[in-house]
């Protein structure tokens, strides 16, 4: 076995764990190229791929596109905000116009949870899940585990705690079910009303207290506070926020131990924690962005060594 | 069996004699080993230029060829990576290929446009223990060779180390 069992990456859900331990061993060796002084490799170099961006990303795209160019394949961008979308087009006519251009992979960004299995159903082409809605964002969740398994050894036994914003997040989806099949232990924390209601029948315990939940962690994923898909308020105030949800320097020193501190980014300096934190030693954020190319580049290589060669 | 132990180690020596002839104190050599049986013999030249010809401070270094192979999704068996580990720059070197056996010369291309990604080496030139006569697919050469073999397509040429697979023999396997 050294094949992914699926043709496309639309959600954690999908794939199985021994598929998750190919792609961070395929990613250690990326993670040796993008080391390197010419930083390339030409294995992609027949295959073109689309990013569809139908809502706003910098960090994601940015990663995806590097780790495209860095496997020489070719790139075309597409963002909704400039493009027929806004006209009326379906999604379909969009991504089937792009592919009548012979285009063999695409990577999906939508606001709507389930676009890429919907198109997945519809399309001739490999489709990598950038994140729907507030479903699944693969590829975060693979580099977040990826980024334990490099600083802790394994993943396997250890216990992560996600703080914040749980109801609107695709990463903390993605990141429950990737925890859970590579075996660790997986507790949220946050507002009650930011939990949803459902969280305990997949096997993830609420845990109100934060210092609680850090004082039983060996990492914690701080997420960010969505405004911008906060349709009603939430919580109270942002500064009753962080005071009873934001880490600061002070409360990671009292804990006793020494935790692994991760943001998925970008960061609200200040609400979910604070600046002498994120540019601490304990927090892991820049090497989970530099973790996010291996890892893109490995999805892409495997997704695209099972899409048949054409002679013509 | 095309060489026993003994034919193996008299073909090493002679190897290792050959790199001191044209390199003498591989100053700006440096011993590339292309995964992944290749390793295995840049291991042994180097312990026994190093052991037996107190050469010092040889260069070693291993090129896994997977991502620049010209078979990615032409192949019917998924392509597996091997580590790569190569911690210096090979800017201006002398760079020498390691492998045990030279068939069809496409690994070696691959190996010519992977070693770019460490600089501009100065000249590379090809060792293998077992070149395989007219059977190339390209126009690649070696510049040392242990033993030079015909063998049709169909037959296999085995290459066996102490360190991976309890003897050092070289066979030849019809299928």
């Amino acid at each position: 076995m050294s094949e992914l069992s699926v043709n496309h990456l639309l959600g954690i859900k999908y794939i199985s764990e021994a598929d998750i331990h190919l792609i961070f061993e395929t990613a250690d060796h990326f993670k040796e190229v993008i080391n390197r002084p010419i930083k390339k490799v030409p294995s992609l170099r027949d295959i073109t791929i689309a990013n569809l961006f139908f809502e706003n990303s910098t960090r994601t795209r940015l990663s995806f596109e590097l780790a495209e160019k860095r496997l020489s394949a070719d790139v075309i961008n597409f963002s909704a905000a400039s493009s027929s979308v806004k006209k009326g087009e379906t999604l379909i006519d969009t991504v089937n116009n792009i592919l009548s251009m012979k285009v063999d992979m695409v990577v999906m960004r939508h606001p709507n949870p389930g676009a890429g299995v919907f198109l997945s159903k519809h399309i001739n082409a490999s489709i990598v899940n950038a994140g729907d809605g507030a479903h699944e964002h693969p590829t975060q969740a693979l580099l977040d585990c990826y980024s334990i398994r490099e600083k802790l050894k394994d993943v396997a036994g250890k216990k992560v705690v996600i703080v914040g914003d749980i109801l609107h997040s695709r990463v903390a989806l993605s990141n429950i079910f990737a925890l859970q099949k590579l075996g660790a232990e997986v507790k949220v924390c946050g507002p009650k009303t930011l939990i949803p209601k459902y969280i305990e029948n997949i096997g993830v315990p609420y845990e109100k207290d934060l210092r609680t939940a850090l004082e039983w962690c060996d990492v914690a994923n701080m997420l960010r506070v969505q405004n911008e898909r906060m349709d009603i308020s939430y919580f109270p105030t942002t500064r009753e926020y962080t005071q009873q949800y934001g880490v600061n320097k002070a409360l990671l020193d009292s804990l006793g131990k020494e935790i692994v501190v991760m943001h998925p980014g970008p960061i609200n300096r200040g609400v979910e924690i604070t600046s002498d934190v994120a540019d601490s030693k304990q927090a892991i954020i820049l090497e989970q962005v530099q973790n996010g190319v291996a890892i893109r580049m490995a999805v892409l290589y495997l997704l695209a060594s099972k899409i048949q060669h054409n002679e013509n | 069996m095309l060489l026993n132990a003994t034919e193996v180690h008299i073909a090493l020596h002679r190897l290792a004699c050959q790199l001191i002839e044209n390199h003498e104190t591989f100053e700006d050599t440096v011993l590339v080993g292309i995964q992944p049986r290749g390793i295995f013999l840049a291991e042994r030249l180097k312990s026994l230029l190093e052991k037996d010809y107190k050469i010092r401070n040889i260069q070693l270094g291993y090129l896994d060829i997977t991502f620049f192979r010209d078979d990615f999704r032409r192949s019917q068996k998924p392509l597996e990576a091997n580590t790569t580990h190569i911690n210096f720059i090979v800017e201006n070197k002398k760079v020498v290929f390691i492998d045990d056996v030279l068939y069809t010369g496409r690994s070696i291309r691959a190996a010519l446009t992977a070693i770019q990604s460490f600089g501009r080496p100065e000249e590379i030139e090809l060792l293998t223990l077992i070149d395989r006569r007219f059977s190339r697919h390209l126009p690649i050469q070696p510049d040392y060779r242990g033993r030079q073999v015909d063998a049709i397509n169909k037959e296999k040429v085995k290459v066996c180390w102490k360190e991976q697979d309890g003897e050092d023999a070289v066979y030849l396997i019809s299928s």
